[in-house]
């Protein structure tokens, strides 16, 4: 153990927003060491081999790109990542009048004009709010008490864009529906019901929360962010990729990254953060200490108790971190035939929400800790774009299936894994006969799985869900949502903290920014 | 290991109100004016005879209160020292068996929650006495750690015997070992054949000792005690929580709730406050590692300290009660008489008082602007305050050890 210096920094997890974070302090002049508790760095963004000869993206599977203002400060190219052509939703119908749905346009069989229309206008729309709520997540959410002057000119910059950007108008509306839940939106603006299912899949996918449940405009204005940001699609080799861009721009600025060094406690003296203590009883010293783990992990598994406050632990103790998607890996003997899709299409992103009652009624059995029956499933054969996935004319099937408890009732156990694929793939059958068939091999990720392997809490996807109560200056909890912490010297990075999850580095930007200015404030 | 909670809730009687403690049937008895009023949810008595007679009886005789609907938490587990000493912010790590401690609570802003006593019954055992209900505030502290909580208000009888006279009367009554006891110390013995646990410790600044047993001895309990005073031995009175006011505020002892604002029952934010604003710092350990309310505290320590309850005596004959308080006859308000009695032996207004300390420092004209009435007619005078940086009142016996006999 060597004495650590001034300006070391220790990251713990090497998830994308480890290393962004990484790479930002690193350019900023701090010396910064990631450790990584898998044998790899990437957590949710990674490439696996789940079968001989058949690579997927681990969790994340889709990609947005990566913020042109985080690109840019990192010296990274768009066109590093190799993206396939943009993905869109294809919305399945069991008749095969399928839904084409882009970001501002939809097309189909059972469309009307004014249906295409009226898509149109909501997207446009919706965008101005997502837009609107933008400099929010650029910037450490404001303090409502003490601000300071960026949380000053961060509530300058929103209020501006709510009441110029938008028109009085437009703000009205926003404010209306801001909090309320995409179900009763969606009813007042779509006459398609079926159109109605598959946005709603936007806004509740990867929550514990139904389309009627309060909040979900917010998460879909989270959605339609990524949406405003770049084409939805996949980058070459899979989420892999993207961290293998990261890790090389991280070590070419001097970051070192350590894997396979699973971080067993923060080491905490007198109320400050000095270091950590690896599983293997290794020791590192350093004044600051970045979590990239989920709140929950940091402060409940690696830090003793009693180093916080009593009301402090039991916020962050109840803060809602179930998750509620299971992740479905299969090895297909060939590409399998959807009815009315041809081959090419396949190189979209599958719905089956055939309306939002559907979806809803799948979201119901996650209350009482059952998976769902009917479950809302989204479908992609990235092999189809990239080749190096799958071996010659066998292709790779990622998919979600929502809604699979974390808290299942009797457990996921073996019983309970097989049912739920059989449930999943008795669904998808519906849409492409003969599929099962084709199955070489496969793979099933639940909840559970996700907190082992990930190492996050309940499994959840974004580190905890993002309602209202759980976001902005309240995300984590209030009083820790501006990076830093009760514990001198360590601060949070992931997707736990303010803006959220999804592949966007924001957190771990944002983190970075906060600790430099916090030490040129001294 | 989750915390288990045990909570007798099979016994309660929807009819009742208020509850009666297992001394009810004497108390009852003894109690002449009828003058209940609530104490935790329990039927207790304000007096029993003449407030006047139940205080002389504590200052110079004994008296016996019932101390049941005192707040009761049994705590023990492998973690129930560490979870202790993070709950409250005295080093309560040495506390040895068969000993008590004096502590205070606070919540993450270093707010008081509660007062508390923690008597560490045998090793590892513990019992947690405070003020007001705290189960849950228990329950969140303990999260992360293995220790088990068990209400057990209702399970324990206590009664507090204080006064000169108090340890030659329990002597009498058969607790024979009463004169080895210190103070703070805890004593298990067997009394007529039950058990009784015997603390000496007490909320009068008199000699005095409190002794717990289990519900079903407490009549045995009470008419073991009540016997020294039928065979003629010792003048042994009944006392409500009137005369308790008085002798509490005499010794200096604070009351969360009355003297101050409770943390957890604050709306308004500067309605809280610090264990050094009422006067507590001595119970605040800055140098354990850590505690709830710890940051909050040291950053608190920094600045002038902003207020003080104040243990103040005010001049003349009028009640000071619910007074404001000025800097000078006239001058600028600064603070509010909280809690005030007359105090028969020393013959004086003493008062707890909330106290503005402009710049970090002390008022040194303190005034009281008392509104009175005199058949039915409000007049208004001033009179000026004393501070007392010690209790206003004090006996050697109370800490003497042996006591001596009275």
């Amino acid at each position: 153990m060597t004495k650590p210096s001034e300006n070391s920094v220790i990251i713990i997890g090497a998830g994308h927003n480890g290393l962004i974070c990484a790479i930002y302090l690193s350019i900023a002049g701090y010396k910064v060491r990631v450790l990584e508790a898998q044998d790899v760095a990437g957590g949710g963004a990674v490439t696996s081999e789940f079968a001989p000869g058949f690579k997927i993206s681990g969790l994340a599977h889709l990609f947005h790109g990566l913020d042109p203002e985080i690109l840019k400060d990192i010296g990274m190219q768009s066109t590093n990542f190799e993206l396939g052509p943009e993905i869109k939703t294809i919305a399945l119908a069991t008749n095969g009048n399928h839904l084409l749905i882009g970001k501002d346009s939809v097309n189909g069989a059972g469309l009307s004009d004014e249906d295409k229309q009226t898509y149109k206008e909501f997207k446009q729309e919706y965008f101005g709010f997502a837009k609107a709520l933008k400099p929010l997540l650029m910037n450490k959410p404001p303090r409502l008490k003490n601000m300071d002057k960026a949380d000053k000119f961060t509530f300058a910059k929103l209020g501006w864009g709510l009441r110029f950007g938008l028109g009085v108008d437009a703000m009205r509306e926003f404010l209306r529906v801001g909090g309320i839940n995409i179900y009763d939106v969606l009813n007042e603006k779509i006459g398609n019901s079926h159109l109605k299912g598959a946005i709603s899949v936007d806004a509740v996918m990867g929550h514990h929360m139904g389309p009627r449940t309060p909040t979900t405009v917010l998460t879909y204005l989270t959605r339609l962010n990524g949406e405003a940001q770049g084409n939805l699609s996949t980058p070459k080799n899979g989420m892999g990729r993207v961290t293998e861009l990261l890790v090389n721009c991280a070590e070419a600025n001097g970051v070192e990254i350590q894997c396979g060094s699973t971080v067993k406690k923060i080491l905490i003296d007198e109320g400050k953060a000095i270091g950590v203590e690896l599983d293997s009883g290794e020791q590192y010293k350093a004044p600051l200490i970045v979590s990239n783990a989920d709140a929950k992990s940091t402060f409940l598994k690696m830090i003793d108790v009693c180093e916080l406050d009593a009301m402090f632990a039991q916020r962050i103790n109840t803060t809602r971190t179930h998750g509620s998607v299971a992740k479905f890996h299969f090895a297909l003997d060939g590409l399998p035939e959807f009815s009315g899709l041809e081959a090419a299409d396949l190189g979209n992103r599958m719905l089956i929400a055939p309306d939002m009652r559907y979806v809803e009624h799948a979201f119901n059995h996650a209350k009482y800790k059952e998976f769902s029956t009917k479950p809302v499933i989204e479908i992609i054969f990235p092999s189809v774009h990239d080749d190096s996935l799958a071996p010659p004319g066998r292709h790779v099937m990622s998919v979600l299936a929502t809604f699979a408890p974390y808290d299942l009732k009797n457990g996921w156990g073996e019983q309970a894994r097989q049912e739920f694929t059989s449930v999943v793939l008795k669904s998808i059958e519906k849409y492409a006969p003969g599929i099962t068939s084709k199955i070489i091999a496969s793979e099933l990720i639940t909840p559970i799985d996700i907190e082992n392997k990930f190492k996050i809490s309940g499994g959840h996807w974004h580190h905890g869900e993002m309602t209202i109560d759980q976001s902005f200056m309240m995300r984590p909890i209030h009083g820790v949502a501006q990076y830093n912490t009760p514990i001198e010297g360590l601060f949070l990075c992931g997707a736990t903290a303010h803006p959220g999850g999804g592949i966007t580095g924001i957190p771990g930007r944002n983190a970075a920014k906060r600790i430099s200015s916090l030490a040129r404030a001294g | 290991m989750p915390p288990t909670i045990i909570q007798d809730i099979n016994q309660h009687n929807f009819h009742e109100v208020l509850r009666p403690t297992p001394f009810h049937p004497r108390v009852d008895h003894n109690c002449l004016t009828k003058n209940w009023m609530d104490w935790n949810g329990y039927l207790t008595a304000r007096t029993y005879d003449t407030l006047a007679a139940e205080y002389f009886a504590i200052r110079s005789s004994c008296s016996v209160m019932d101390l049941t609907p005192m707040g009761k938490y049994r705590i023990n587990g492998p973690d129930a020292n560490k979870f202790l000493n993070r709950l409250v912010t005295r080093d309560v790590s040495m506390l040895r068996p068969q000993r008590v401690s004096y502590v205070v609570m606070c919540n993450d802003e270093g707010k008081v929650l509660d007062d508390a006593t923690i008597f560490h019954l045998s090793e590892g055992d513990y019992r947690l006495c405070c003020q007001h209900h705290q189960l849950d505030w228990l329950m969140i502290s303990s999260l992360g750690m293995d220790v088990s909580i068990e209400e057990e208000t209702h399970d324990v009888a206590a009664l507090a015997v204080q006064g000169p006279t108090s340890a030659s009367a329990l002597k009498l009554a058969g607790i024979d070992e009463i004169e080895q006891l210190k103070p703070y110390d805890i004593l298990h013995t067997q009394l007529h054949g039950f058990e009784v646990m015997v603390s000496r410790t007490g909320y009068t600044g008199d000699l005095g000792y409190e002794l717990w047993t289990s519900p079903d001895n407490a009549l045995n309990l009470w008419d073991a005690i009540f016997e020294v005073k039928q065979k003629g031995f010792y003048d042994i009175r009944t006392i409500g929580l009137s005369a308790l006011e008085m002798v509490r505020i005499e010794a200096g002892f604070i009351l969360p709730g009355d003297d101050f604002n409770t943390a957890e029952t604050a709306i308004r934010a500067d309605r809280v406050r610090s264990p050094y604003e009422v006067g507590l710092g001595w119970v605040v350990n800055l140098d354990k590692p850590s505690f709830t309310g710890k940051r909050a505290l040291l950053d608190e320590k920094k600045k002038p300290i902003k207020r003080r309850l104040l243990r103040l005596e005010v001049s003349g004959n009028k009640a000071p009660q619910d007074s404001f308080l000025y800097a000078g006859k006239g001058g600028k308000r600064i603070g509010t008489i909280m809690t005030q009695i007359w105090s028969p032996i020393l013959k004086a207004n003493l008062a707890m008082a909330d106290v503005e300390f402009a710049g970090g420092s002390q008022p040194n004209d303190i005034w009281a602007e008392i509104y009175y009435q005199k058949e039915l007619e409000w007049r208004v005078s001033w009179a000026k305050g004393k501070v007392w940086n010690k209790p206003f009142w004090t006996h050697p016996r109370r800490s003497a050890s042996p006591p001596g006999s009275y």
